[in-house]
């Protein structure tokens, strides 16, 4: 009983690491656009979009633990993780700018700030998007067994 | 019960670095905005910029403003009952950010008539008829000729003095000094160099009024 115990707890704080990164990615986006006041181009906005209910729905999933959560969270950290993915390649120049969504307002190949020489925005974004989908399939693995 | 503890920690520590973090940034941008002004003055008045009050006044309030910005007019009496209501102690320096598409062209209108000393009575106008010409899902910017000659403007010579190159290089000058000062929304602020930190009336005024109480003491 001990060691289900144990397990438990460690699928409990795996969820919980899972939502910590999306409570800090929802709060880093609020603070570049809200502090920093860069205006967000339509890219951020769909990333945005997977990510904020991320953070309600991994929050909910803690209390009880329900292994149930990643069936609703992964579909959305992976349609984050597609359009991070897609804003990375634009933002590096290897899709052409002429092809992206946003031709008006805000590029999205605008270079706000670049972290110790490599980290942009975009990057950030996928990098926390597969944070999380590297958690919730750690979590459906020890979880199914 | 220990997991709800942790949780709810977590929260709290999450929102309290973000304020920390929010008003430490905005103290450092503060503080990278003073040292342009002391440095760099020009930044903030350049020899073309419209002017309203006294120059002998030690308060200067820079805005930085984009005729077809709904704030912008929503803020104007505001901003010049600030001038009117402490004569002499307030100068008003406006800046042009038109960010908004097909901006300039207003901006255009605003230095022809400037040119018939009647800047601030087009600009009046212009805020005035605003909702005509300005509506975000469709603009028509001709719209607004019917309602220059209430500013008393001679509107053929406006015509042909929006033309100017030299209207062009000014705006060009005006959002090279926005982008260094980090003005991306309109009406941007700064009292004496330092920027609104965060945007609003009763803050403006707090600003304005703390300015005053720093050069007039009395």
């Amino acid at each position: 009983m001990i060691s289900a115990d144990k397990k438990a707890h460690a699928n409990w704080t795996i969820l919980f690491l899972c939502w910590l990164v999306a409570g800090v990615s929802v709060l880093g986006s609020l603070f570049f656009s809200y502090v920093m006041e860069f205006a967000p181009c339509v890219l951020c906005w769909y990333q945005r979009i997977f990510l904020f209910p991320l953070a309600i729905i991994l929050a909910v999933g803690l209390f009880p633990l329900d292994r149930n959560v990643v069936k609703y969270a992964l579909p959305l950290a992976i349609a984050g993780w597609l359009t991070a993915a897609y804003h990375n390649l634009l933002y590096a120049g290897l899709i052409p700018e002429s092809i992206q969504p946003c031709s008006r307002g805000v590029s999205c190949t605008e270079e706000y700030i670049e972290l110790f020489g490599f980290l942009s925005i975009p990057l950030l974004s996928l990098l926390s998007f597969t944070t999380i989908i590297a958690l919730l399939l750690i979590l459906s693995r020890r979880t199914s067994i | 019960m220990k997991t709800h503890v942790i949780f709810g920690l977590s929260v709290i520590v999450l929102i309290v670095a973000f304020m920390i973090g929010s008003s430490y940034y905005k103290g450092k941008q503060a503080e990278k905005i003073g040292f342009l002004a002391e440095e760099n003055a020009e930044l903030f008045v350049r020899d073309h910029s419209p002017t309203l009050g006294s120059d002998d006044a030690k308060v200067y309030l820079i805005e930085f403003m984009d005729p077809a910005c709904e704030t912008c007019a929503a803020f104007s009496p505001l901003v010049k009952n600030l001038v009117v209501n402490n004569q002499g102690k307030i100068k008003l320096v406006l800046r042009y950010a038109p960010f908004h598409d097909g901006a300039d062209y207003f901006v255009k209108i605003l230095e022809a008539a400037r040119k018939q000393e009647k800047y601030w009575e087009t600009l009046n106008v212009m805020y005035k008829s605003q909702p005509y010409w300005a509506s975000h899902h469709n603009p028509q910017p001709q719209k607004i000729w019917q309602f220059l000659p209430q500013a008393g403007v001679d509107v053929e010579r406006i015509r042909k003095d929006m033309a100017d190159p030299a209207i062009s290089s000014m705006i060009d000058q005006d959002l090279a000094d926005a982008k260094t000062l980090n003005v991306r929304k309109t009406p941007g602020f700064f009292v004496n160099g330092k920027p609104l930190q965060t945007f609003g009336s009763k803050q403006l005024l707090q600003l304005v009024q703390s300015e005053l109480m720093a050069n007039y003491p009395n």
